[in-house]
């Protein structure tokens, strides 16, 4: 399936969002999720199931003031 | 030192963690500082973020996230419940922009924010504005902690408004208050306390001078002298001259 991923299309295999993250290299990665806008707790990614067109973003800790 | 949410942090500095030349400089300027506090953001998972939380981890600092760069409640709102989980604190820094050229804060937006997050558990420290009735909201709202700006975000211009600033002290003595944003000198910082401010957030001042690490020990000088000088009851500024040394006994000489 086609999904938006951190702003850029990218086709992946899923089917769920957890699938996804070990997918793109970050199965093991501390990272925060949000899908299609709402926040997706890292306990809920394994039930979660992706649909063509979903947009996921994977968010990490970085610089800030 | 001040206490947040129950919370007591070491230093009255709170530090930035963006635009230093190097990840090594952001760590010496951090030793050099003390800062008790380091601000973090999230964002877009690059292949960058693990290394840089295993940095601010052996800073050994309590890390507030920000909700830096949001325009809206809802995205406020996300950013904070992904922070939350993230960094496992309900601390966040908040700030939602109302305006791109002075990133001052959409005052309004920032009140419906911290009302529903502070519902959701959060301890917030919002962005704000020194204006007396929005903070009088953003506390009633649940916020036990007002970060209003000395200048807009990296500006440097120091305290746009000490008088204002002032009267915001006076109007809540009991509530920890920060000046977040604007800074640019030493000086500044020092007049913050001096004013009666609990703590100094500041980042650019630091990050983008010549020497991050120089200047970082001149804050933190800085903010002790402010903190000290507060503490010893300044003398009232006055109009005439009154000479400190005495008349009497003065030779008749001309």
């Amino acid at each position: 399936m086609n999904i938006i991923l951190n702003g850029e299309r990218r086709q992946v295999t899923g089917p769920t969002v957890a699938d996804v993250l070990a997918e793109i290299g970050l199965g093991t990665a501390r990272v925060a999720t949000a899908l299609n806008g709402e926040f997706l707790p890292a306990g809920l990614r394994s039930a979660t199931t992706l649909n063509d067109g979903d947009a996921l973003e994977a968010l990490s800790s970085m610089q800030g003031g | 030192m001040p206490v947040f949410y129950g919370r007591d942090i070491a230093s009255p500095l709170m530090l930035g963690t963006a635009q230093y030349p190097s990840p090594a400089v952001l760590a010496q300027a951090f030793r050099a500082s003390n800062a008790g506090i380091a601000t973090v953001s999230l964002r877009r998972e690059g292949g960058e973020g693990q290394a840089f939380h295993s940095l601010i981890r052996d800073l050994g600092v309590t890390v507030l996230p920000n909700t830096a760069g949001c325009h809206s409640v809802k995205e406020a709102v996300t950013t904070a419940h992904m922070a939350r989980e993230f960094f496992d604190t309900p601390w966040i820094k908040l700030e939602v922009i109302g305006d791109h050229d002075t990133l001052q804060p959409d005052v309004v937006a920032l009140i419906e924010a911290a009302r529903i997050l502070t519902a959701d558990g959060f301890q917030v420290f919002p962005y704000c504005t020194e204006d007396l009735s929005v903070c009088g909201h953003l506390l009633d709202a649940g916020c036990r902690v007002l970060m209003p700006w000395g200048a807009p975000i990296g500006s440097g211009r120091g305290l746009n408004n000490p008088y204002g600033l002032r009267s915001l002290r006076a109007h809540f003595p009991d509530v920890p208050l920060v000046v977040d944003a604007g800074i640019g000198l030493p000086s500044h910082a020092a007049q913050a306390m001096e004013l009666g401010y609990d703590a100094v957030l500041l980042n650019t001042a630091v990050a983008r001078a010549g020497d991050p690490v120089a200047m970082a020990r001149a804050m933190a000088l800085a903010i002790e002298a402010g903190q000290l000088a507060r503490k010893a009851e300044p003398i009232e500024a006055r109009d005439m001259a009154a000479p400190s040394t005495p008349l009497m006994g003065m030779a008749v000489l001309g």
